[in-house]
């Protein structure tokens, strides 16, 4: 089956990536909650792998066994996901617009028993790595070539799980497996720094015995440089530390509501208006 | 004097031995079975199946939450894992990966704690299991087994990975007695009646089956007729089969080494209140934690005894 998604250049990735932003703003703003912010820092990585040509992937055969496969272990940057994969062909951007209401698959966190595609259930912070690493060993043990993305908050490094897996990818010498830290700068009560300073990522992660890299997480030919590093590496795990703004791409807007922040809660219609206009 | 031992019975394997054994056959003829563990393959016997198999097997170290996710991981990319650790770091450790990895996307995961209950012995409170069926239970969607002996734990093991979906497999540490004959049916969600009688039923489920044996076996010379059903299955539960012994016993006691809530007894209870109102009485480790001793030691103090069911069926009878 010929699933590779057509890789799209750099300014057309640029282009894509402010539909993805409009989409996340318009599906969170439209259900009244959410974390539009969180899902806008991670715009250019989802970007990058979904158009890019770094994942393989069929919208009309989800369950392909060859795909590779898209963890969002930060779950509730979902509508980043959401839109990604609406531009993408799984579904409509109309259907996206249902999320989080009742009897919607579109839900708060991403739930793979009611949306086909959707490679984990995740929401519970920590175990998306875990949950890579299995089924990266399971690619090795059905040896078809498939590839593990996961996408880790940099707030979720926090929880003692992501570092077991850590040292497991090591171990099991997983070069099919690429991890995302979308070192956005903040969690939920503030900056990430000041709830807990895990100090340098790629120091600590290197020392694990992983192939690592340290980016603008937001600047999109910096994402695609590393991604393309990343698949020239097969021996060993890799992780792309990718530092970004929450809220990117919105940020002058977001800056006037005097929350920098501006963790898990939509852009009321006016803001909304206001950041589309932004964008555009 | 052990479990089963006024009842004639003869004592075999350790149910975890006895699963070992069987895992490792079972991975002879299914080459999706993998196994996931956190470093204790030795005590729990994965290890006959990682030594015929090492492929597919993968130690990820004392890290039970990677462990358990690791697992779910697999599961999706279609294989059959089977993740064995001792029911009280399983259970206990990782029960939001059990949740989260497992249970909530209904992952086809097979898990194994073993040195369930207090029969563990000296090693003490902090290794035994005693709650690990009340977790368990509580997750959606969850087949929760607690077999008997050697032989329904073979067979057992063969039920969970026929079995399309996560079941938790609950097994001991010491050898215990033999209930089963080679060849019995085992069929999961099905209690089986292990002794006829028409007084009074005792429901038990692990090495408990055989203290209730010997529970019937005593009454008997008093002159009741004893009926003791094995529901080696909590989750579903059989409900006919308690309906049936309410209905025809009026009078119901339950055995388990478990706590006293959220176990078999609490399953039962709610059955039998919904279905035919009968005196009920539970034998059970009780609302407490354990301690270190000599495993038969144990079982005394904490009324795990023939003699503690001969009194709770003297209760309801």
């Amino acid at each position: 089956m010929a699933a590779q998604a057509n890789a799209l250049t750099l300014e057309e990735l640029k282009e894509k990536g402010k539909v993805l932003r409009r989409l996340i703003i318009r599906m969170t703003t439209e259900a009244g909650s959410g974390h539009p912010s969180s899902s806008l820092s991670a715009v250019e990585v989802v970007n990058a792998l979904w158009f890019g040509g770094f994942m393989k992937y069929d919208p009309a055969n989800p369950n392909w066994e060859a795909r590779d496969r898209f963890i969002l272990s930060k779950g509730h940057a979902v509508p980043v996901l959401y839109a990604a994969m609406a531009e993408a062909g799984y579904f409509s951007e109309d259907d996206v617009m249902t999320l989080r209401k009742l009897g919607s698959p579109f839900e708060g966190h991403p739930n793979m028993k009611r949306l086909p595609g959707i490679e984990a259930s995740t929401g519970s912070l920590g175990q998306g790595l875990s949950l890579g690493i299995g089924q990266a060993l399971g690619a090795r043990l059905n040896d078809n070539g498939s590839n593990v993305f996961v996408i880790i908050g940099d707030g979720e490094m926090g929880e003692g799980q992501v570092w077991e897996a850590l040292a497991a990818a090591e171990k099991f010498k997983l070069g099919n497996l690429t991890a995302i830290i979308d070192q956005n700068g903040f969690q939920q009560t503030g900056a990430t720094q000041d709830v807990l300073d895990l100090g340098c990522f790629e120091e600590k992660i290197a020392a694990f015995g992983w192939y690592t890299q340290t980016i603008d997480g937001n600047d999109q030919a910096a994402v695609v440089e590393a991604l393309e590093n990343a698949a020239k590496v097969s021996d060993r795990p890799k992780v792309i530390i990718s530092k970004t703004k929450k809220g990117y791409g919105i940020l002058p807007v977001l800056e006037e509501t005097g929350d920098v922040n501006y963790h898990g809660k939509p852009l009321s219609p006016e803001l909304a208006e206001k950041a589309l206009a932004f964008l555009a | 004097m052990y479990l089963g031992e006024l009842s004639g019975l003869k004592i075999g394997q350790a149910t975890r031995d006895a699963f070992g054994d069987a895992l490792k056959e079972l991975g002879d003829k299914n080459p999706g079975i993998v196994t996931v563990d956190g470093d204790v393959g030795n005590s729990t016997r994965t290890e006959v199946f990682a030594q015929a198999y090492p492929e597919r097997s993968f130690n990820v170290g004392i890290a039970e939450s990677n462990m358990v996710s690791v697992a779910g991981g697999l599961a999706s990319t279609g294989h059959i894992p089977v993740v064995a650790s001792f029911a009280a770091f399983l259970l206990c450790n990782a029960y939001d990966q059990i949740r989260m990895s497992i249970s909530f996307p209904n992952m086809n995961v097979k898990l194994v704690g073993t040195h369930a209950g207090i029969s563990i012995g000296e090693d003490g409170p902090s290794q035994m299991g005693i709650e690990d069926v009340s977790l368990a239970c509580s997750l959606p969607g969850m087949v929760v087994i607690v077999p008997a002996d050697a032989v329904s734990t073979k067979a057992a093991t063969a039920a969970m990975i026929e079995h399309e979906g996560p079941v938790y497999l609950r097994l001991g540490r010491p050898k215990v007695s033999e209930i089963y004959s080679e060849g019995d049916t085992f069929e999961i969600g099905k209690a089986n009646t292990v002794r006829e009688g028409d007084d009074v039923t005792i429901i038990a489920n692990g090495l408990m089956v055989a203290g209730a044996m010997d529970a019937a076996t005593r009454l008997a010379e008093e002159g009741m007729s004893v009926r003791v059903i094995d529901m080696h299955t909590v989750k579903p539960l059989d409900v006919e089969a308690i309906q049936k012994a309410a209905h025809e016993t009026g009078a119901i006691v339950v055995a388990e080494e478990h706590l006293s809530h959220g176990g078999l007894g609490s399953a039962v209870a709610m059955a039998v209140s919904q279905t035919n109102p009968v005196p009920m009485a539970y034998v059970n480790v009780g609302d407490c934690f354990a301690e270190s001793g000599d495993p038969q030691g144990l079982l005394d103090k904490y009324g795990l005894t023939a003699t503690a069911i001969v009194e709770a069926v003297k209760k309801v009878k």
